[in-house]
């Protein structure tokens, strides 16, 4: 108990037994049903699970998007029920504005709360070299890459510098090999800043190359299912999917996902049936 | 160089050839008969008539004339459609009350209303302007409505994170995104303005290239009528590139 009162104190975000039912009557479905954990300042956590586990639904209820669940998110005493600034949201899709330059889309935050012209310049400027992406500040997304318009949305994020960094697969449309570059990048800058981050994602590799701890939910209704520490050396980068002990944590975490997946996929391929017998 | 230059114009050159190849086309049909020269006339006697047209029939004024009309009535147009079409937007009754009949004045045939136009406003050009702001109102309001409707909702999502206001919202990413589909509206509204105004001047035979055309088609002048067709293309075209300008300056990104 007191263990737990010490976890609760040093935590940055805690999600205390939330859970989020859809529809009315019959037809209510519980996507997150009971889901507690926590996330400590500077600490880099993953929630790892099936298409259909509730993550997405987590996730906006984290980043207050969805205001009406049972339990609570709470940062220090408060709980979370619309947008927080301590918040810092990434999407999974792709969510730079095509009408500003990559320098005024990292900047807009800082726009919409009154810093002045030459701070926020200054401000995003900082964030974008920090991305990586310092010669394509005049560019504008339609001239960028999918990794580098991805890389501006975190920059922007990060230019409010956010308590928590709340990210929701944000490499998901990416091919492997960007998405493990891009991983050494956030990496870095999760290190640089101290960043306590809490990444959504289905991804295994990218789940272990980042996390130090990765939160395993079931398939539906989504609980967690086990906690998983990851004991990988820090600093970190991609060389380390080459090792074993990286090898052994894919492993090891794939065995409790299998059987999430095996429901997930069997449910859908029922739902299939059902839409193909009734024409 | 030079054939990269032929290479980068080559869409230009294209439809400069085929318009050049339509017209001798056309002019080798008329003159061996085979068209009526009397319903239209040979593209050469066209050109010849351009002369007449510019020095007896005034035409820069008339051009300006229709030019001004189309002004007026398009940036109301603009100025009334876009509010509307935000309130629609906003309220899902009242879209969806009124989405039907904005469309049906889309396609209605206003210019045939010019008489209660003419007792509303006399035989001048305020029933000119305000027939083709009647007429053009319709696309604009109809394609706010969808540019706002198509938002994505990941931009939308952006704005709430962020804890914007209804007005931020609306001015820094609703209304920016939409602007694509607003100015495919206003380029579609612009048409039916001038379509309009040009209508209604030969109707009333009042104003601008319209009255003209009327004019020169009362006296049987064939080349001369097909010439102030030609500049009613002109003002268009004017007017097409300007909007072109524009959107390309509103939205330097896209």
């Amino acid at each position: 108990m007191a263990s737990n009162m010490n976890q609760s104190a040093e935590a940055a975000l805690v999600i205390d037994d939330v859970v989020k039912r859809f529809g009315r009557g019959q037809e209510i479905v519980t996507a997150v049903d009971h889901v507690s954990f926590s996330v400590k300042q500077g600490e880099f956590v993953s929630v790892i699970g099936p298409s259909g586990c509730g993550k997405s639904t987590l996730f906006n209820i984290i980043g207050g998007l969805l205001g009406d669940y049972e339990g609570a998110v709470k940062i220090g005493d408060e709980r979370i029920s619309a947008p927080h600034p301590a918040v810092g949201m990434v999407f999974q899709e792709e969510s730079t504005f095509p009408w500003r330059t990559v320098i005024d889309n990292v900047a807009f935050p800082l726009e919409l709360q009154g810093v002045a012209k030459s701070e926020r310049i200054d401000r995003a400027h900082h964030f974008i070299d920090m991305v990586g992406l310092a010669s394509f500040e005049k560019a504008f997304p339609s001239q960028l890459s999918g990794g580098m318009k991805q890389r501006v949305s975190i920059a922007r994020t990060l230019v409010s510098q956010p308590k928590i960094l709340l990210m929701d697969e944000p490499f998901a449309a990416l091919d492997e090999q960007t998405r493990l570059l891009l991983g050494d990048k956030i990496t870095q800058i999760q290190q640089q800043l101290n960043q306590t981050t809490l990444l959504i994602t289905h991804n295994l590799t990218e789940a272990v190359q980042l996390s130090d701890r990765i939160v395993v939910m079931t398939y539906r209704p989504g609980r967690v299912k086990r906690i998983v520490n990851i004991d990988l050396p820090r600093p970190r980068t991609s060389d380390v999917v080459g090792s074993d002990a990286f090898g052994h944590y894919v492993a090891e975490i794939w065995n409790d996902l299998r059987e999430e997946a095996s429901r997930g996929m069997a449910d859908s391929e029922s739902a299939a049936s059902r839409r193909a017998a009734h024409g | 160089m030079a054939e990269t230059f032929l290479r980068r114009r080559a869409p230009e050159l294209f439809g400069v050839a085929a318009l050049a190849a339509s017209v001798l086309v056309f002019e080798a049909l008329i003159r061996g008969g085979v068209v009526n020269r009397y319903i239209i006339p040979p593209p050469s006697d066209i050109l010849l008539a351009f002369e007449r047209v510019i020095v007896e029939e005034n035409i820069l004024t008339r051009c300006r004339d229709t030019a001004i009309e189309m002004i007026i009535a398009g940036c109301a147009a603009v100025l009334v459609g876009v509010p509307i079409g935000a309130l629609l937007y906003r309220s899902s009754l009242w879209r969806r009350a009124m989405e039907d009949w904005i469309g049906a004045l889309a396609a209605a045939p206003i210019v045939l209303a010019f008489p209660l136009f003419l007792v509303l406003f006399g035989r001048s050009p305020k029933t000119i302007i305000v027939m083709g702001f009647v007429h053009g109102l319709a696309p604009i309001i109809l394609k706010t409505v969808e540019g706002l409707a198509s938002t994505r909702p990941v931009l939308i999502n952006v704005g709430r994170s962020l804890k914007m206001t209804p007005s931020q919202m609306f001015w820094k990413i609703l209304f920016p995104s939409a602007l694509p589909v607003i100015f495919t509206g206003i380029r579609l509204s612009w048409t039916f303005v001038l379509i309009t105004i040009v209508g209604v001047e030969y109707l009333i035979n009042l104003g601008g290239l319209g009255q003209l055309i009327n004019e020169l088609a009362e006296r049987y002048d064939l080349p001369g009528t097909y010439a102030g067709i030609c500049f009613v293309v002109m003002v268009s075209v004017l007017f097409f590139v300007a909007l072109e300008r524009v959107e390309a300056w509103l939205q330097p990104g896209r």
